[in-house]
């Protein structure tokens, strides 16, 4: 496998990440109450450090310093899902997003655990424990929303069905899938995808909360190769205004 | 001056977490490895969370610690060869945390499969586990937040992870 091909990867993970992480600081002093309020600033901490951790192995195979990655790239330079840079919205789209989202990236990191790579290895045997954590609080979450009363549930099937197709983006294939699967880096992201549905479903079933048949939703593809919705560039913006005022300032 | 490995884990035993100043990095299990080479002094170092901010605090305390004590020429490396858990957590450290009013994690030997491992966390004030889990996160990413039903209080836990 090519050094190419790990670089992939690698700023993938990273972009969902920091994109992520960014959504959910939103949430901060915004909280419907005061637990999700710390959870989501909690998860946000986490996702921006994770990404680093990624940013900084992308260093080390010769890309440039995490922060130059982080807030001087433009939209089309991420390769982020478009799932993780849609706006906030309301909470039920944040929690139906972030149970999406870090079902797959739990999935995600328990294959890479076994990458040959170790540096790679390393840095998801860390994170899974951690990203254990966001699940557990989306599952809690989404069952209990949906279970509340009608408007609970209403909202939170609109959000879940709003949201299906980007989060099938997750999954778009890499140019390099077929290296990664040789080099057995990880089993890819069709494997993710088919492991993600059962894991999905499972929690959703018991929220009470419906999965339409699969082969009628429609992927939203592009984010992985740098094409993505009109909300990734203002985003980006707000999140580089201080790095901005002075690139050259030591923090 | 030649040192010990023991020597070192005694010093570092100076050393507390910023954000927990009860335990000791030697107890918090975040120092996983100490090797002597004559003079030379290597330190490595695990984080807890990846995220944690206190991280790079830790690791330049550990610097000024050695320093202090004379030896200079020292590495202290911090990475992710060996995974933290809060199974390293010594039972002197868990002690301390449940003295500072932190209830200490559970062994879980890696088998964390849902929320109910912090479901009854044992209450630091009354030693009830009539409690209940309010938040998984909390003021700082290693703590849950939790309500004693025996005693009314409310409490924080070093998540088991």
């Amino acid at each position: 496998m090519t050094e190419e091909a790990l670089k992939d990867l690698l700023y993938k993970i990273a972009d969902d990440q920091l994109i992520l992480g960014h959504r959910n600081s939103e949430w901060t002093g915004m909280g419907p109450l005061l637990e999700e309020d710390i959870a989501f600033s909690s998860m946000a901490q986490d996702k921006v450090g994770q990404s680093l951790a990624f940013y900084t192995l992308l260093q080390e195979l010769g890309e440039q310093e995490p922060d130059i990655v982080a807030f001087t790239r433009n939209a089309e330079q991420f390769h982020n899902c478009q799932l993780v840079e849609l706006p906030s919205g309301e909470y039920d789209f944040s929690l139906i997003r972030h149970f999406l989202f870090d079902h797959s990236e739990l999935i995600r990191f328990q294959m890479l655990a076994e990458c040959p790579v170790e540096e790679v290895a390393q840095v998801a045997r860390k994170l899974k424990g951690e990203v254990k954590y966001h699940v557990m609080h989306a599952n809690t979450w989404v069952k209990q929303l949906a279970s509340a009363n009608d408007e609970a549930n209403t909202r939170m099937q609109k959000s879940l069905d709003y949201a299906l197709p980007y989060a099938l983006g997750i999954f778009e294939a890499s140019k390099f899938e077929n290296d990664f699967i040789e080099a057995g880096i990880y089993p890819g992201e069709k494997a993710i995808e088919t492991k993600w549905k059962e894991n999905i479903a499972l929690v959703l079933e018991e929220a009470g909360l419906k999965l339409p048949n699969w082969s009628e939703i429609k992927p939203v593809y592009g984010g992985r190769y740098g094409k993505h919705t009109k909300h990734l560039q203002p985003l980006l913006t707000e999140m580089s205004e201080v790095f901005n005022v002075d690139p050259t300032a030591d923090w | 001056m030649i040192h010990t490995k023991e020597d070192i884990l005694s010093l570092l035993k100076e050393v507390k977490d910023p954000e927990i100043p009860v335990i000791s990095l030697v107890d918090l299990g975040v120092i996983t490895g100490i090797e002597i080479d004559k003079e030379h002094v290597t330190v490595n170092m695990t984080p807890t969370f990846i995220g944690c901010p206190a991280m790079d605090y830790m690791k330049s305390d550990v610097v000024e610690v050695l320093n202090k004590h004379g030896i200079t020429d020292h590495t202290v490396n911090l990475n992710l060869k060996t995974t933290w858990s809060s199974d390293l957590i010594s039972t002197e450290g868990k002690q301390a945390l449940k003295k500072f009013g932190l209830a200490p994690p559970p062994v879980h030997n890696n088998m964390i499969e849902d929320l109910d491992i912090l479901e009854h966390a044992e209450c630091p004030n009354c030693d009830s586990t009539e409690t209940t889990l309010k938040s998984p996160f909390g003021p700082t990413l290693c703590r849950s937040l939790h309500h004693c039903n025996n005693c009314g209080e409310a409490f924080e836990s070093f998540k088991p992870i």
